[in-house]
């Protein structure tokens, strides 16, 4: 197989807010590569940056954030983070969605759902009203929306939370993009629901050849929808590898720690739980050394001073742990 | 101490036995119901008939999903949605009955910790006055002696001393929680529903909230009725478990047989979308489609016969015309209700989804 340059290179993102705290590096000094057709999970707690990092790339930013965004997002050779906001549009529209957590909120509530999704194909793809309203329901089939002829016309608070999911996926899918961002797409909604999501999720990935970025704190989530999986800290990618490798062989202690919190109904009852002791950090300022050591169990002295770099581990997986190699030798 | 409740049981109520030898209920639900009129006076059951007993110290699981009725039922036992049939037998008292000064005078033995914890404290208040205030509206002691509780009270919960002085909106949400814990157990009552307490907090901070529910259980001996959606953290903190689906239990045994052996084909349901962090998760995604056809049904409009027969795997004839009641599926002493005529015919459930 010929090498193919891949879809979307991000070289050292810095996302920095400027807020009345001082300077907060929401994202510090990440890269990462993801072919076509690839989906990447995207893990870690509130304020760990795996979201912002995904916004910053679109510069997806509130009219009164006080941002300065460095480094590069190449997507298909373009580096995002010199495009025109009009340029920039035309790729969130065609090439890059997003779909969000809360569909309710980012739904119109005042508009038929069948016509928010023919108003994206109008817009980008120049489509006719007829043309649009066609193709729109036949989104709404292919998402799982039953009897789309007689629901087109119905408004967002008509349909249960994961039916406004699906509309909000196939507003997202409409122009067949080439990677979908999807932001803790299943975490208000119910397991079983949640399940039906995912499923159509990976069926349509498959269908349309999109890649996918997965933002969830559930590891779960991940190994049913990715090919691969970064795990983020304190705005700092901490361990990135296939699947299979970081959930079979988790090797940063965070990583460890956050496999460990996950639920687990049969094998041995825990009766207490491991929490992670301390609380996530905010990064403001100046940070040295590795983000994770003042609540990291295995933390040496080393661990506080510098700021570990990634280490290869194995083919695929990279760790930015000091005792990575020994971690690894050990596991 | 008040005496406990002594209630005349009718044939059909499921007689749940306790984990722990402890011959008298604390809390003795009987046949509860709740309605909603909606508009053009439609009513909605949300709670159906639902009867279980909670003893001293227990730590009853109460999970399903949104819409359930889990949520209405705390609600319902707490008389802070009134019910519309049933009987709730608390220390010797019905509470169906109390009104006014008389049940006020219950709420120091039973309470709640919600799941937001930010909406659920006065923001303008000191974490001191929170967690006082339970004792001065109970007049549970005088003034100094109430900040000396208090204090203790948040030391119990993790907080130092001076947190007394700040205010909720300073706090994390982890530490707003422990805040929010802290007013429900100072007044040392005997029952705390607990709603989804851990559902908006990070995994790392959950995993501290349940340990610290767990440690201040034993201490204060105090009986949980825990709400959630959550079953990892159900599976840790419960000794026993319920399982609702539209207003009904289809099943309740103690929290280790009905992970290890659940026999309804909704809680099975259930147990399969939690996905696993594993190469399992892909099985259990398509698992979930077989044991959870279609939606969720209105709770205006519930199916006939067993409420579940419209997406259970196993559906018969039956299922469609008869509405199954729990029975006790232990045959060796135990108590584990399951409410599915077919029980003892469906195959053995596998967590991993292996085909």
């Amino acid at each position: 197989m010929s090498k193919q340059p891949p879809l979307l290179e991000v070289k050292n993102l810095c996302t920095q807010f400027l807020t009345a705290r001082g300077v907060l590096r929401a994202v510090d000094d990440v890269s990462f590569s993801l072919r076509h057709r690839e989906a990447v999970g995207v893990v870690g707690e509130s304020g760990s940056g795996k979201t912002v990092g995904a916004l910053s790339m679109l510069r997806l930013f509130g009219p009164l954030d006080k941002v300065a965004l460095t480094g590069q997002v190449f997507f298909e050779g373009t580096d995002l983070l010199q495009l025109s906001e009009a340029e920039l549009q035309h790729i969130r529209g065609t090439q890059i969605a997003v779909v969000f957590q809360d569909p309710l909120t980012s739904l119109n509530p005042v508009m038929p759902v069948g016509e928010q999704i023919a108003e994206s194909l109008r817009h980008h793809r120049r489509l006719t009203q007829a043309a649009a309203s066609n193709r729109a329901r036949e989104l709404m089939e292919l998402v799982g929306i039953g009897d789309p002829a007689r629901r087109f016309d119905d408004l967002p608070e008509q349909f249960s939370g994961g039916m406004r999911q699906r509309i909000m996926i196939a507003i997202a899918i409409a122009c067949e993009p080439k990677l979908l961002i999807a932001d803790e797409p299943t975490t208000a909604l119910d397991v079983t629901v949640q399940s039906q999501v995912l499923m159509l999720l990976n069926r349509l990935r498959k269908e349309l050849g999109m890649a996918l970025m997965m933002i969830s704190h559930d590891l779960g989530v991940v190994a049913a929808t990715c090919d691969s999986v970064q795990v983020m800290y304190g705005g700092r990618l901490v361990e990135r590898g296939t699947v299979e490798a970081l959930l079979s062989r988790p090797n940063h202690p965070y990583t460890t720690a956050l496999l460990q919190l996950a639920p687990r109904l049969d094998g041995e009852l825990q009766r207490r739980l491991k929490p992670i002791p301390g609380q996530p950090m905010a990064a403001y300022g100046e940070r040295r050394g590795c983000r994770f050591a003042q609540r990291c169990e295995f933390a040496r002295e080393r661990c506080l001073a510098e700021d570990p770099p990634a280490f290869k581990i194995e083919e695929d997986h990279f760790s930015a742990c000091w005792f990575a190699e020994e971690r690894f030798a050990s596991a | 101490m008040a005496e406990s409740a002594k209630p005349k049981m009718t044939e059909r109520l499921p007689l749940i036995a306790a984990t722990k030898e402890t011959p008298e209920p604390l809390l003795t639900v009987e046949a509860l119901e709740v309605r909603y009129t909606l508009r053009e006076n439609r009513t909605l059951t949300a709670v159906n008939k639902v009867s279980f007993r909670l003893y001293p110290g227990e730590t009853l699981g109460l999970v399903g999903e949104s819409g359930c009725g889990k949520s209405s039922l705390g609600r319902a036992i707490l008389q802070l949605t009134r019910p519309a049939a049933g009987k709730v037998w608390f220390l010797g008292k019905d509470l169906t009955e109390l009104s006014g000064a008389a049940l006020r005078s219950m709420r120091r033995h039973m309470q709640i910790v919600f799941q937001d914890p930010r909406g659920a404290l006065n923001p303008r208040w000191k974490v001191g006055r929170i967690v006082e205030e339970p004792l001065r509206a109970h007049r549970l002691a005088r003034r100094d002696e109430r900040r000396k509780l208090a204090k203790e009270m948040l030391l119990q919960v993790g907080l130092e001393e001076s947190y007394m002085d700040q205010r909720p909106a300073k706090m994390s949400g982890g530490q707003q929680q422990r805040v929010g814990i802290a007013r429900a157990l100072v007044t040392r009552p005997k029952l705390v529903v607990c709603d989804e307490p851990v559902s908006s907090l990070d995994v790392s901070i959950q995993a501290q909230i349940v340990n610290l529910l767990q440690d201040l259980k034993e201490t204060m001996e105090v009986a949980y009725l825990f709400i959630t959606h959550n079953l990892g953290v159900v599976r840790s903190l419960s000794d026993r478990v319920a399982v609702m689906y539209l207003g009904e239990f289809v099943e309740t045994a103690p929290s280790e047989r009905l992970f290890a052996r659940p026999l309804h084909p909704y809680t099975r349901g259930l147990l399969v979308s939690v996905l696993r962090p594993d190469l399992a998760a892909r099985r259990q995604l398509d698992a979930t489609e077989r044991f959870m056809a279609g939606d969720v049904p209105s709770l205006l409009n519930p199916p006939r016969g067993c409420r579940y027969h419209p997406r259970c795997p196993y559906v018969q004839e039956r299922c469609r015309a008869e509405s199954p009641h729990l029975e006790n599926a232990d045959r060796e002493g135990g108590e584990h209700w399951v409410a599915c005529h077919f029980w003892r015919e469906i195959p053995a459930f596998d967590h991993e989804a292996r085909p």
